[in-house]
């Protein structure tokens, strides 16, 4: 079935949304949620790897044997992950800290492995780079989103880089922060809740 | 850090799935049955504690030595791939008892973030040898222990009622944070 481009990038965003649609790549989900600026980084982060591997995989299709295609996957993405390693390392410091073993580990996110093996492997070029960056914009939203939950309810406010801030408590003064959503049980509960509220909107 | 405090912050304290969130995808993808909970975290344990110990002599002796620490994760992921598929062949041929067991959560073990990521920790938090294997095999018996907790509390779920958007993996991951909740208590015993 032929898509436009168009219709591949937008199915990342609601209808095969990362990570509540695809219940892929729950790690770094979870792990690095604890503010909306972390998790909008980590969103970046995936998404470069994503389109990259994509893009060069799709060019490669031909050239990969089928028997040896996942490892071939791996050390592309592999090698898009050194690459952001090394750029965070050199212009983000502090967020690359923040991240700190999530970063190596895009390299087993199952949503860039998984997009490799259903998607870039068997599309054009041009389809599979709107694939990863489809994909890629929703998992940022995703942690974006979820970051910003967490922040809130948290620590009662939510910055992002400096620039853009809310603060909860200072709406509504009777509101109390409860740590225990940054905490860890907390990304379970609310990952779990906010999959509820998806499933509930989607059907 | 003795040892003690070492395993005791591996299998509680820092446990790899509920305070560090690795492993999270084989965690909710085979916790439905116990059998498949309790397979998985055999095989975890085993490929665990081999490539924890062969990443962090490769990552002293080579990488270091020659200037190659960028390398890492490439170095990384291809070790744990081919030690995979390695380990795959030699169950097969010579303990096929324990390949049948095993037999299909190897493969998956590729890409669980739990291996890679106890392989990466070994190496951030300066361990040396003996404490990167005493660690990972720690590590992959806390992975195991909250796996089965969880494959136990699941098949108890299913038995229950549940509102229709929160079935399945919503139920399953809200559970999850339940024990993580539990796990939570040991914070700062160590």
């Amino acid at each position: 079935m032929p898509k436009t481009l168009v219709q591949e990038f937008t199915k990342g965003l609601w209808q095969e949304l990362p990570p509540f649609r695809l219940v892929l790549g729950l790690c770094p989900t979870l792990g690095v949620t604890t503010s909306m600026e972390n998790g909008l980084g980590m969103g970046i982060a995936t998404t470069f790897v994503l389109v990259g591997s994509n893009l060069l995989i799709s060019m490669l299709r031909s050239m990969i044997p089928p028997k040896v295609r996942i490892a071939c996957f791996i050390i592309i993405i592999a090698a898009f992950v050194t690459i952001v390693e090394l750029l965070m390392q050199a212009y983000t410091y502090p967020l690359y800290l923040k991240l700190g073993v999530f970063i190596p580990l895009i390299v087993v996110n199952c949503i860039v492995l998984g997009r490799a093996e259903a998607f870039a492997y068997k599309n054009k070029v041009s389809l599979s780079m709107a694939d990863g960056m489809g994909i890629g914009l929703g998992f940022t939203m995703a942690l974006g989103a979820l970051g910003a939950v967490r922040e809130l309810l948290g620590h009662g406010s939510v910055t992002v880089w400096g620039d853009f801030s809310y603060n909860l408590s200072a709406s509504f003064p009777s509101f109390q922060p409860f740590s225990f959503m940054v905490q860890a049980p907390g990304a379970f509960i609310c990952l779990g809740l906010m999959l509820c509220l998806i499933n509930a909107v989607g059907d | 850090m003795g040892y003690f405090e070492l395993i005791i912050a591996c299998i509680f304290v820092n446990n790899i799935l509920l305070a560090q969130f690795l492993g999270n995808c084989p965690f909710l993808g085979t916790s439905k049955k116990m059998e498949t909970a309790i397979g998985m975290a055999m095989a975890v344990i085993f490929v665990l504690v081999v490539a924890g110990t062969i990443t962090w002599v490769i990552y002293t002796y080579i990488l270091v030595k020659f200037g190659l620490v960028y390398l890492r994760t490439m170095a990384f992921i291809v070790v744990i791939a081919s030690l995979v598929q390695f380990v795959e062949m030699f169950l097969k041929k010579s303990i096929p008892a324990l390949y049948a067991g095993l037999g299909i959560f190897l493969p998956l073990i590729t890409t669980n973030c739990a291996v890679m990521g106890v392989c990466v920790l070994n190496i951030d938090k300066e361990f040396t040898f003996l404490q990167s294997l005493v660690a990972s095999f720690f590590y992959a018996a806390g992975f195991g222990l909250a796996l089965i907790l969880f494959a136990g509390l699941r098949e108890r779920i299913l038995l229950a009622r549940v509102p229709k958007p929160l079935q399945d993996t919503s139920i399953a991951l809200v559970t999850a944070g339940m024990i993580s909740l539990a796990f939570f208590a040991f914070q700062g015993m160590v």
